[in-house]
């Protein structure tokens, strides 16, 4: 009882991380129509952002999360600028997929080139556990679940009550009314980008708390963290987060049963089991 | 002078002209009804003038001002606001919300016209906070109709607001169409429902094979035998 527990809370981390980067890909599809396959890298180019204010300023690797977020907007946005505005039009998405799945490529063996191929942490040392009983959580686990729930309130703030928040709903509803009524997709596109972005910086400054820093950690993640967005209703931002936790705690819990090293294993079989229960999401997302 | 001036507009989708040559006026606070076969192009001038699709030759103008191939989002500005015949409301999105990004490029108060709308339909101003998918055919009118009229339009494009609707909604669609005229908004508007859309109609077109063959009064048009025969189904 007490194992489970204490798998429950690591799913509940592993969750978190996974919601995060899940809503960042939902964001992106219901309003660009794509999957966008340099998620994870986006996140990785986050965990080595936020080792930059560690490394360099001394930050903690918290206070370098804004550096971690500027510089994956940056990279989202000079992405959408040099890679999927010329490529959007006129041709299929198929092609954004394509061209989204070569940044991935790009970003990973950029951060491999500056930051080398050997795996790098925030801080060394280990962290004095906190004791519940038998049940330990560090006190990372806490800022990542904490940070997170912060994040995904704000987020549900913006989308329900805000102007730009309520415009970005209307174009991933109906595109073309959106722009029919004025609303200027192009605006809201690079909107979209900031926001999957920053998201995918925290989740990788999380990441890298969590565990440690290594160029392939985002692309790792990236299963899991389509299988998050599907399991809620791909284009569903709200469906993400509940497939990020769902998926990060059977993940967690699974290796009571089976070798930790079939945990992808683990969301991929729930993918597929999805796909074939109810391809739409739980969330009734856009079919693919 | 004429709010909405179109002169020998010949354009289409992509390579193919489906408009040849058409010409129609529409003065302020008017009806008209465009009727016709189905292929006739009325959709597709309706989309032209609202910069959906491309014009080759002649031109469109908007309250004596050159709209020809101008983009659908500067259209809007100008006072021209348009209900496609599908996928016209945000489904997941309240009635409320919808009305609001109706209103997105308005700087001003919006409240008002808002709270205009509900008296105009009542039935949505019951149903603020309902999301429009789980709304009736003829309530998704109401709200698709009520979205483009946030922005306070002069001309009011509809695109066969009936269809698909039960008798009832039919009538009522009819009238509130009339109420919202009476507001002093131009309505251009394509139906399948010829004889009822010609009845509330200041003026009527019937359009064949992407030109305007007839013109006349609603209710010339309705009383000429040869068209009733040959478009309005006897």
């Amino acid at each position: 009882m007490t194992d489970l527990l204490q798998l429950v809370i690591y799913g509940i981390v592993t969750g978190s991380i996974l919601a995060l980067g899940a809503i960042g890909v939902s964001l992106v599809f219901s309003i660009l129509r794509f999957a966008h396959f340099a998620h994870g890298d986006l996140m990785t180019i986050g965990a080595y952002g936020g080792l930059i204010g560690v490394s360099l300023a001394g930050l903690s690797p918290l206070a370098s999360i804004p550096i971690a977020v500027a510089l994956a907007v940056v990279v989202a946005l000079a992405a959408e600028y040099l890679l999927y505005r010329p490529l959007r039009t006129g041709s299929h998405t198929v092609i954004l997929l394509i061209s989204s799945f070569g940044l991935a490529l790009i970003l990973r063996s950029a951060v491999q080139l500056i930051a080398g191929p050997a795996p790098m942490v925030y801080r060394s040392g280990i962290q004095l556990p906190m004791r519940f009983g038998d049940i330990i959580i560090r006190p990372d686990h806490f800022w990542i679940i904490g940070g997170t729930i912060a994040i995904i309130i704000a987020l549900h703030l913006f989308l329900t009550y805000t102007k730009f928040g309520k415009a970005m709903r209307a174009m991933a509803d109906n595109m073309d009314l959106a722009r029919i009524s004025g609303i200027p997709a192009y605006r809201m596109i690079m909107l979209t980008w900031v926001i999957a972005a920053a998201l995918a910086a925290v989740a990788g400054v999380f990441l890298g708390m969590d565990t440690r820093l290594h160029p392939v950690m985002g692309w790792r993640l990236l299963l899991p963290v389509f299988a998050a967005a599907i399991l809620g209703g791909i284009g569903r931002p709200y469906g993400a987060i509940v497939g990020g936790f769902v998926i990060g705690i059977s993940m967690e819990v699974s290796t009571m049963f089976i070798d930790p090293g079939y945990k992808h294993a683990v969301a991929f079989a729930l993918l597929v089991l999805m796909l074939i229960v109810r391809p739409t999401g739980l969330f009734k997302g856009a079919s693919i | 002078m004429a709010l909405l001036e179109a002169t020998g507009v010949t354009g289409g989708y992509g390579g193919a002209d489906i408009l040849s040559d058409l010409n129609l006026t529409l003065s302020a606070e008017e009806i008209v009804v465009i009727v016709g076969p189905n292929g006739a192009g009325k959709s597709t001038f309706m989309k032209a003038v609202f910069g959906l699709v491309t014009i080759r030759q002649g031109s469109i103008a908007f309250d004596g001002r050159d709209i020809t191939n101008m983009k659908p989002e500067t259209v809007v500005t100008r006072g021209v606001c348009y209900v496609p015949q599908e996928r016209n409301v945000f489904p997941s999105m309240s009635v409320e919300e919808n009305l609001e990004m109706g209103a997105f490029i308005r700087k001003d108060d919006w409240r008002p016209q808002m709270q205009r709308i509900y008296d105009l339909f009542p039935r949505l101003a019951e149903r603020k906070r309902q999301p429009v998918g789980q709304m009736s055919g003829g309530e998704r009118q109401m709200v698709a109709m009520g979205r483009a009229l946030m922005l306070e339009p002069k001309l009011l494009l509809l695109d066969e607001p009936t269809a698909g609707l039960s008798p009832k909604f039919i009538d009522e669609t009819f009238r509130q169409v009339k109420r919202v005229n009476e507001f002093g908004v131009g309505i251009l508007m394509v139906e399948q429902n010829a004889k009822q859309a010609l009845a509330i109609a200041d003026r009527g077109y019937v359009f064949a094979n992407g030109q305007n063959r007839f013109d006349d009064t609603g209710a010339g048009l309705l009383a000429n035998k040869e068209i009733a025969e040959m478009f309005l189904g006897g």
